[in-house]
């Protein structure tokens, strides 16, 4: 298996994606800059990492969805080729159009970092085989999953929710919903076979012993899998 | 010369040297040392360059007695950041600066701009910054102004340091009436770099390039040095135009290009332009090298029309830098910052004149693309570099001691009554503004970002995994990171307070398990043209000596922030260390809490919670900061941490867990073993017999909230408890078991008889609420 980072010159947490997908998940791991035009031959997961892609001082993702790497990726992705967008990337997938919904500044208004649990919802490459509760962290200020009523019909019938954010006993309530999203919503489904997933927890900041807790490993090695199964 | 005339430009005379903050002997020394007038550019960049804040005028001769060597040292201080040799051929390279004043004018971007400039001048030396601290101190928490400035700076610290990829990893927030006027905003940040990639701020080689790359110039953040160098009024925070405005995408795209550019080995120096921008960069460049140097302004990527040289000189804009390129390689650094889409141009080049010549064209301002003056440069500034760094002022100004002091110390804190209820006391207490929880403040910081933090905020020091790469080497080193300093200890003895806030941060290092290997100070004090200020300012520099000293860990880099006043009232001395550490190995890292039931809980050090002098505790019962300090051993507490080392590097390691003593005593630190962990479900409870923590006939509230340095609270498994206390005694430690882990409460008893009980949720839930009555929840 072949992945690819993106790196947009705001990226901030392309290191750690790097990081896990080489050294603790063992694939081959190349890197692709925002002005390339073409993802690096070869290619089975396009992983879009956390950051501030053109610093996002417009809608986080806005400017970046223009890139000439993103119609590159949206190629890929029709194709049915794996993308993983994590936080800023999650935000760039929305804006792209690759994902249904859009995410908007939390419900506390705070930029916000801890760790958060979330529990998989629908069957996909990234989820299948997952425990059913898992401890990821997060940190983002515009977190905050919302979607016309519509849309989220769509996401509903088609079961495109990946994650959903609980309780560390899995159950769904208020207080466990650490950004106001719709339905609790962490992960969403997207592309012709649930090939695209964006996420807003940090599944590669929770992948190694250091890390104190290594829940997020098991998404990467779903997926893994999943390739192997071709 | 013929002052050249620009729009603005006013005729020099004494009434203008003095509204630029240059006394009367300072001016006549101009005069004397030019031989005519300066100009108004050249009045302007000696207004700056000559300001407490860029030169140190007041300080300096008492600077000179801190220790800064040590064999790890590569860099101390007088470079952009110091430099410390962490092995394997990389370095650790950090600095602490404060960015009080222009935090409390205008707080999210007073604080976003301090840190931006803190990772500037450690990014400069060719290292990526991989962890921040800020310590952070505000009036009163019921102070009308408090909640908007708690609020405003932590976001402005978050939001530059989570777009930089950043992660703040601690620091410190303390409440005080002396800060309702001014309050301290020290930022520290580290970085990691090969020993055979640091850069240094020189210009030299006649010819060689000088480059600007970055963020274009603006007005913004005119006279910003000198605003520093100004107490406040109480007409108050009307200087709003002296503050810069932070981009942090800027400055991470000029953090990557630097980092390519340095990679590349492109260049002969370069520093960021920070305080005084480019003139205080372009002389201290010069100044180091003993160069010259000669600048067109006409060159200068700017954002605004009309700028003229004073302004262009004197401008603050953030996220610049100014480059020396090696000879013929100035097109490879354009090169790699077109990549990032950063301005890059040659502005001039080095001379051997020894003298700082700026340039420019009358009425030329390349954004007036339809009709520009042609260009015809002028000199506008020729000034002998020397004059403006070597030969500024430097003051051996007058001390006095505080007479207040003595009338204070004597207050006996026996006289404040006992509570009713111990258990209702030690709640408000660990639930207080200055003892609680911190979480609120640190969630709104992105503290794992790059995915290295091994210990998060919360604990005694931060733990970061730091990836070391140069070609055929790939490795990981561990960092620790605190800071710390009790001001109200500093405003009692000045001397006793600096030297306990080196001892207490270095004790947080040893308590991850790190070895203190160098150390940053950011030295806030008022108004020095006071006697008092300047005594306690010199006292507290002998203190951080004597402790340095005592402990062999050395000063490599600081800043001083004076004139912390408003209307004659200064802050408290905060003399605010940050501290690096070392970790051998990641088995030796331990936390703060306990980690299960069954262990001992031991004391190391002497029991006794010492005079309550300058405690919260006193501090909470009589809204002043009085009574006998405690005071520091310097032997003990060597001993102590050098025990502390070596018991967490044995194998089995000896300690479970361990966490200093410090404000709010041991039944704050006890609490704090008890549930302060991020896990609300982990929280261990413990019983303690809170008179084998005592010195004899120590009265309870000294006993408990006694704020008496060397002490360390740890947790050993019993089957160690023997060796732990052999070691102990062969270093002349006193370790007394206190009480043992695993209630499902923190009991505190005392001879036998149950002082206070608590609901572990409850005082999770009160030190986790502390901060509501301020920011809300």
């Amino acid at each position: 298996m072949q992945a690819t980072v993106v790196v947009f010159p705001g990226s901030n947490a392309d290191a750690e994606m790097i990081r896990t997908l080489r050294d603790v998940v063992g694939v081959t791991t190349l890197t692709a800059w925002h002005r390339d035009t073409e993802l690096p031959a070869g290619t089975d997961l396009v992983a879009i990492p956390g950051g501030f892609s053109y610093g996002d001082y417009l809608r986080c993702g806005a400017i970046a969805r223009t890139s000439p790497l993103v119609a590159a990726i949206r190629r890929h992705a029709d194709r049915g080729g794996y993308v993983l967008g994590v936080c800023n990337g999650f935000q760039i997938l929305t804006e792209a159009g690759l994902l249904p919904g859009a995410l908007t500044r939390n419900a506390h208004l705070r930029f916000e970092c801890r760790d958060a649990w979330v529990t998989p919802v629908s069957d996909g490459p990234f989820t299948r085989g997952l425990p059913r509760v898992l401890r990821l962290p997060i940190a983002h200020a515009e977190g905050r999953f919302q979607a016309a009523p519509h849309e989220l019909e769509v996401i509903e019938a088609e079961q495109r929710v990946a994650l959903r954010y609980c309780d560390r006993d899995g159950e769904l309530t208020p207080e466990a919903n650490p950004n106001g999203s719709l339905d609790a919503i962490a992960g969403v489904y997207g592309g012709p076979r649930r090939n695209v997933l964006g996420l807003m927890p940090h599944p590669e900041r929770a992948s190694e012993p250091l890390h104190g807790n290594e829940d997020g490993r098991a998404l990467f090695e779903a997926l893994v899998q999943s390739v192997a199964a071709g | 010369m013929e002052p050249a005339l620009f729009p603005g430009d006013r005729p020099v005379d004494a009434d203008l040297a003095r509204s630029h903050k240059l006394s009367e002997a300072e001016y006549a020394s101009i005069l004397d040392r030019l031989g005519r007038t300066p100009s108004y550019a050249e009045l302007g960049v000696l207004s700056v360059m000559w300001s407490e804040h860029c030169s140190y005028k007041s300080s300096r001769v008492h600077l000179a007695r801190l220790p800064t060597k040590g064999p790890r040292v590569i860099q101390g201080p007088g470079e952009n950041a110091g430099v410390v040799d962490i092995g394997d051929g990389f370095a650790a390279v950090f600095k602490m600066e404060s960015h009080n004043h222009p935090s409390f004018i205008e707080p999210h971007q007073g604080a976003a701009t301090g840190v931006g400039g803190i990772l500037r001048d450690v990014f400069t030396m060719g290292a990526r910054p991989i962890a921040n601290l800020d310590s952070l101190r505000f009036g009163r928490a019921d102070h009308p102004r408090t909640p908007a400035l708690v609020r405003g700076v932590v976001e402005g610290v978050g939001s530059y340091g989570n777009c930089m990829g950043v992660p703040t990893v601690g620091g410190e927030l303390f409440f005080d009436k002396a800060y309702d006027g001014n309050i301290l905003v020290n930022a520290f940040t580290c970085g990691v770099c090969r020993q055979d990639r640091i850069f240094y701020g020189r210009a030299s080689g006649v010819g060689n390039p000088v480059l600007y790359v970055g963020a274009k110039t603006g007005r913004d953040g005119i006279h910003g040095a000198t605003m520093a160098s100004d107490e406040f009024t109480a007409e108050g925070p009307s200087q709003r135009p002296t503050v810069q405005v932070g981009d942090p995408f800027m400055e991470k795209l000029l953090l990557e290009a630097c980092l390519e550019i340095f990679e590349h080995d492109l260049l002969v120096g370069i520093q960021d332009m920070g305080a005084a921008g480019l003139t205080s960069s372009s002389v201290e460049m010069a100044g180091r090298s003993g160069s010259g140097l000669d600048l067109d302004l006409d060159q200068i990527p700017r954002r605004a029309r009309g700028l003229t040289p004073y302004e262009m000189l004197l401008s603050e804009s953030q996220e610049r830098m100014l480059l020396v390129a090696q000879p013929g390689k100035e097109h490879l650094v354009v090169e790699i910052c077109r990549k990032w889409e950063l301005d890059a141009v040659v502005i001039g080049h080095v001379t051997d004149t020894g003298r700082w010549v700026i340039r420019a064209t009358p009425g030329h301002d390349p954004l007036d693309h339809d009709r520009a003056t042609p260009r015809a440069p002028v000199v506008v500034c020729d000034l002998p570099v020397d004059f403006l760094t070597d030969a500024a002022p430097k003051y051996d100004r007058p001390q006095r001691d505080d007479l207040t002091i003595p009338t204070r110390i004597v207050f006996d804190p026996a006289t404040i009554p006992d509570p009713a209820s111990w258990e209702a006391e030690i709640l408000a207490r660990v639930g207080s503004p200055n003892l609680g929880s911190r979480r609120w403040v640190w969630r709104q910081y992105d503290h794992i970002v790059r995915g290295g933090t091994r210990a998060r905020p919360g604990g005694d020091a931060a733990v970061v995994r730091v990836p070391c790469e140069a070609p055929g080497v790939r490795i990981d080193k561990l960092l620790a990171f605190s800071s710390d300093v009790n001001p109200r200890l500093c405003e009692l003895d000045p001397f006793q307070g600096a030297a306990m806030a080196v001892a207490e941060v270095c004790r947080n290092l040893v308590c991850v398990g790190a070895e203190p290997i160098g150390l940053s100070d950011c030295l806030n004090f008022g108004n020095p043209e006071r006697p008092e200020i300047m005594r306690q300012f010199a006292r507290a520099i002998d203190g951080l000596a004597a402790a340095c000293g005592a402990l062999a860990v050395p000063i490599v880099s600081g800043n001083v922030s004076l004139y912390n006043e408003t209307d004659g009232r200064g802050i408290l001395p905060t003399p605010t260390i940050a501290g690096v550490g070392l970790i051998a190995d990641e088995g030796d890292v331990v936390g703060a809490t306990f980690p299960r039931a069954g262990l001992a809980v031991l004391l190391l050090g002497a029991p006794g919670g010492g005079p309550l002098g300058g405690s919260e505790y006193v501090a909470a019962h009589t809204g002043e900061v009085k009574g006998p300090p405690p005071r520091i051993d310097l032997g003990a507490e060597q001993s102590l941490q050098a025990l502390v080392i070596e018991l967490l590097r044995e194998r089995p390691r000896l300690l479970e867990s361990a966490h200093d003593v410090s404000e709010g005593g041991i039944v704050t630190a006890l609490v704090e073993c008890c549930v302060a962990g991020d896990d609300d479900r982990a929280m261990v409870g413990a019983t303690v017999a809170i008179d084998a923590a005592s010195a004899a006939g120590e009265p309870l509230a000294a006993a408990l909230f006694g704020e008496a340095p060397t002490r360390i609270v740890v947790s050993v498994a019993p089957d160690h408890l023997a060796e732990v206390g052999r070691r102990a005694a062969l270093r002349g430690v006193p370790a007394t078991r206190i009480g043992t882990t695993g209630d499902p409460r923190l009991v505190i008893g005392r001879a036998g008889a149950t002082v206070a009980a608590f609901d572990l949720d409850a005082l999770r839930d009160a030190r986790e609420r502390c901060l509501e009555p301020i920011v809300g929840r």
